[in-house]
């Protein structure tokens, strides 16, 4: 619901990015976690509609989700939670800690450069 | 010709150093903030001021009012004689750490033991916006269903407490359909040591035992 929001902050960070090296940039790549509340769809949208007319215009995002993953409190296993069976990959156990979401996080740009 | 450089920058970085600001804030003041989130129209402004009535004379709460528009939530909070100080989001979905820092200038801090924050209805959004709240406090009133854990597990997996809220509402045979276990089970599952208290902000039901927790939270924070 707040895409615009998130869109505002990436395109200000790239733009950044851009006039270190004066380039343009042509696609980004940006990584989540699953329970940040952005929609792939509405962030696309609305970051193309206010790149529009900035050296942004025309950009392509890709956009990673990774999942949730919980540490197992009996034996310490890493793992990817899936919300419809909350169990550990290793013991079976249904005791474990989520570990924070991964955060909303610009990872690279593609310039194009002469 | 490309070049493909690596940034690796949290892209809403500028809210958690609000964020980290407040939480400074809290921990200087030994100050108790609860951030409570629920979807429009679970109870929480009146379970607010049930709490605030209920614990006159042993604890003193203050109250952050974040409303999309108008400050109707303010006035009932005041109408306690609570101080409250409302934030208008003029449409945004969810409070910012920056526009309750702001707020927090304008409470009597130190005459506070607890304050509260009402989020904006939302089960989404707020969820993932850190406030600096020492805690956050889920709300579900039974008529949304039993579901919604399993559903919305971001705010249940984060809270510190959740309230069931509106079980007035089954004591009335066939209005709704809500089994308080699996609502509990379910929000257990992603967060063992939630707190859950099932209550009517309309009857007073259940209200001993929330009431008792928020004292024993604010005592534990002040030894
Ligand atoms: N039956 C019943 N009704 C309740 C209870 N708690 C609140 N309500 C009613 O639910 C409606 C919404 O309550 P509010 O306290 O305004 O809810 P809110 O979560 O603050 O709403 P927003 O701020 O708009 O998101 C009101 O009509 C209340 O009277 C309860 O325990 N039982
Ligand atoms: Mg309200
Ligand atoms: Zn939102
Ligand atoms: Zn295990």
């Amino acid at each position: 619901m707040h895409e615009t929001i998130v869109a505002q902050s990436m395109l200000e960070a790239i733009i950044t990015e851009a006039e270190k090296i004066n380039a343009k940039p042509i696609c980004a790549k940006i990584t989540c976690g699953t329970l940040n509340a952005v929609n792939d769809d509405s962030l696309c949208f609305a970051f193309e509609a206010i790149a529009k007319g900035t050296i942004c215009g025309g950009m392509k995002l890709q956009i990673e989700h990774k999942p949730m993953q919980g540490r197992c409190r009996n034996c310490s296993e890493v793992f990817d939670v899936d919300i419809l069976n909350l169990r550990c990959r290793k013991c079976g156990g249904d005791d474990f800690e989520l570990l924070p979401d991964e955060p909303l996080t610009l990872q690279t740009i593609e310039f194009e450069t002469e | 010709m490309y070049k493909k450089i690596d940034v690796g920058r949290k892209i809403l970085s500028a809210n958690e150093e609000y964020a980290l600001k407040n939480s400074r804030f809290f921990a200087e003041h030994k100050q108790l903030c609860l951030n409570m989130i629920s979807s429009p129209g679970s109870g929480k402004t009146t379970i607010l001021t049930k709490t605030i009535t209920e614990l006159k004379g042993k604890i003193k709460i203050g109250v952050i009012e974040g409303d999309i528009q108008t400050d109707l939530d303010t006035q009932r909070i005041r109408a306690t004689n609570a101080p409250a100080i409302q934030i208008e989001t003029q449409g945004a979905c969810h409070l910012s750490a920056a526009q309750v820092g702001t707020a927090l200038e304008k409470l009597p801090i130190e005459k506070l033991d607890l304050i509260f924050i009402e989020n904006v209805g939302n089960l989404v959004c707020p969820a993932a916006f850190e406030l600096g709240e020492t805690g956050k406090v889920a709300v579900l009133s039974v008529a949304e269903g039993d579901d919604k854990p399993a559903k919305y597990p971001a705010i249940f997996a984060k809270a510190k407490a959740m309230l069931i809220n509106k079980i007035d509402l089954l004591k009335v045979p066939g209005l709704v359909d809500f089994d308080i276990e699996k609502a509990k089970a379910d929000a257990r599952k992603l967060n063992r040591d939630i707190k859950i208290f099932p209550v009517s902000a309309k009857t007073g039901e259940g209200f001993a035992d929330w009431c008792r927790w928020l004292v024993e939270s604010v005592s534990n924070l002040r030894q």
